[in-house]
């Protein structure tokens, strides 16, 4: 839990991801679409990998990968940030971080 | 106005009559009445039979002797014009021949709506083996998913529930029902959207591969088909072009609605291309040619559980869409716009049937 929220809250825009996950892949591009730069880390790649993804699966992700954190606070698997995009919220959420080159 | 030509009388009409005679009587016949409409209506007659005797008996000349006997003995300048008469004819035969096919597609195109229908309603007992509903589409051979088979059937069921909930749509817009029966119509409608992609969701677990390749859809829908349906941006296309007036505030909500469902789009395409090159790089890994990969393929096939998800994904897009867009428009505007969306997807399934069934130039 601690190396989770560690992880979480050090950057700004979090995304805990698989090496061959995809749809990780996919919210990536969107938020470099929307001029976010997020910080990925590979669970599978993460010795203490298991227990993280143990602890996304606790705070209620259906699925342990894409999670996505903005700020150190969890936003929620791909759904939650689609649902939030296309209502207007995302983009406010992710103003102070954006960083456009 | 015209004279049939000689061409156009058919050896077994010419029956008791003596040729000559019978050429003169069709002359005479049209030489009396004076109205021109009347006699062309009595040559339409006469060339829907002849079409439904054989294509080329229009262009066959019956009797060649007796035509000949009457030239013989006609001047020069009345052959000419009985030879512009005969073009002029066959020129206006074929344009009718054209029209006749047409109405003869558009009811060919009815039919097979009422075959389907036959179909449908003979089709509830069993399992329905094979898939897709227009003409010329291969089924399963042999080995029947019952996860597929079922939703087949729901799909049928679904569809049937759609074209009465838009006859519904329809009467309630024409009726001065108040806006909260309305908002119930429309939340059927909305409703019934939701319940497809519960259903999509269910049949890409038992098969992700029938859900991508739209088997269950006709052809033209198929056309457009991106991850297992509709675009959610072509959606909104179809739906916005049809709302006038939107205010200014709803045309700003919407310009946005459009932004981001593109943008989740093209991050969702994306995700695809990477899927389809980790796929193709996993199958590809090691020597080609060995013989031996089933490790590769194995391991492919994890891979690609990876599509159920993007699937999921791509209908939940369309979802939030239509979600959205009944947040930003009014109930009216909602109830139009789901009527609007419904017969566009009627018409892409008639332009399916169209195709299908329209004669084609051998190659």
């Amino acid at each position: 839990m601690d190396k989770l929220m560690r992880l979480a809250s050090e950057k700004d825009v979090v995304v805990f991801s698989k090496s061959s996950c995809c749809l990780c892949y996919a919210i990536t591009i969107l938020f470099q679409e929307l001029g976010v730069t997020s910080t990925v880390h590979e669970i599978d790649q993460d010795p203490e990998g298991r227990e993280i993804e143990k602890t996304l699966m606790r705070l209620g992700c259906n699925a342990p990968v894409p999670a996505i954190f903005v700020g150190g606070r969890l936003v929620g698997s791909t759904n939650e940030v689609m649902s939030l995009h296309l209502s207007g919220g995302l983009i406010p959420m992710l103003k102070p971080y954006q960083t456009w080159c | 106005m015209d004279f049939p030509s000689t061409q156009f009388v058919p050896s077994r009409m010419m029956g008791t009559y003596e040729p000559i005679h019978q050429i003169g009587m069709w002359g005479e016949n049209f030489k009396s009445i004076g109205n021109p409409s009347i006699s062309a209506s009595v040559i339409v007659e006469v060339d829907n039979k002849l079409e439904n005797e054989s294509e080329t008996a229009s262009h066959e000349m019956p009797a060649p002797s007796c035509k000949h006997d009457q030239e013989a003995s006609k001047p020069f300048d009345k052959i000419q014009r009985r030879l512009a008469q005969n073009r002029e004819a066959a020129r206006k035969s074929r344009l009718r021949k054209k029209a006749y096919v047409q109405q003869l597609e558009s009811s060919r195109l009815k039919l097979i709506q009422l075959e389907k229908e036959l179909e449908q309603a003979r089709e509830q007992q069993g399992l329905y083996i094979g898939g897709g509903l227009e003409a010329g589409h291969l089924g399963f051979s042999g080995v029947v998913n019952p996860g597929i088979a079922a939703f087949e059937m729901e799909y049928k069921h679904w569809m049937q529930v759609q074209n009465r909930q838009l006859g519904e749509l329809r009467t309630a817009l024409n009726a001065q029902i108040s806006d909260i029966e309305l908002r119930i119509v429309v939340e059927n409608g909305m409703s019934h959207y939701f319940e497809l992609f519960r259903m999509k969701s269910t049949v890409a677990k038992a098969d992700v591969f029938y859900v991508m390749s739209g088997t269950w859809k006709t052809s033209a829908e198929r056309f457009f088909s991106w991850i297992g349906g509709f675009r959610p941006s072509e959606l909104l296309k179809v739906l916005v072009a049809q709302l006038d007036p939107l205010t200014d505030q709803q045309i700003f909500e919407v310009c946005n609605l459009k932004q981001s469902c593109q943008q989740a789009e093209d991050a969702l395409s994306q995700g695809m291309e990477k899927l389809q090159e980790t796929v193709s790089a996993t199958l590809a890994a090691g020597q080609l040619g060995q013989g031996t990969y089933f490790p590769q393929v194995a391991m492919a096939m994890e891979k690609l559980e990876a599509l159920v998800c993007f699937v999921n994904q791509a209908d939940h897009l369309r979802q939030e869409t239509l979600q959205q867009m009944s947040h930003i428009l009014t109930t009216r505007q909602a109830a139009r716009g789901l009527l609007a969306l419904g017969e566009y997807i009627q018409r892409l399934q008639d332009l399916s049937t169209l195709w299908a069934t329209h004669p084609r130039e051998p190659a």
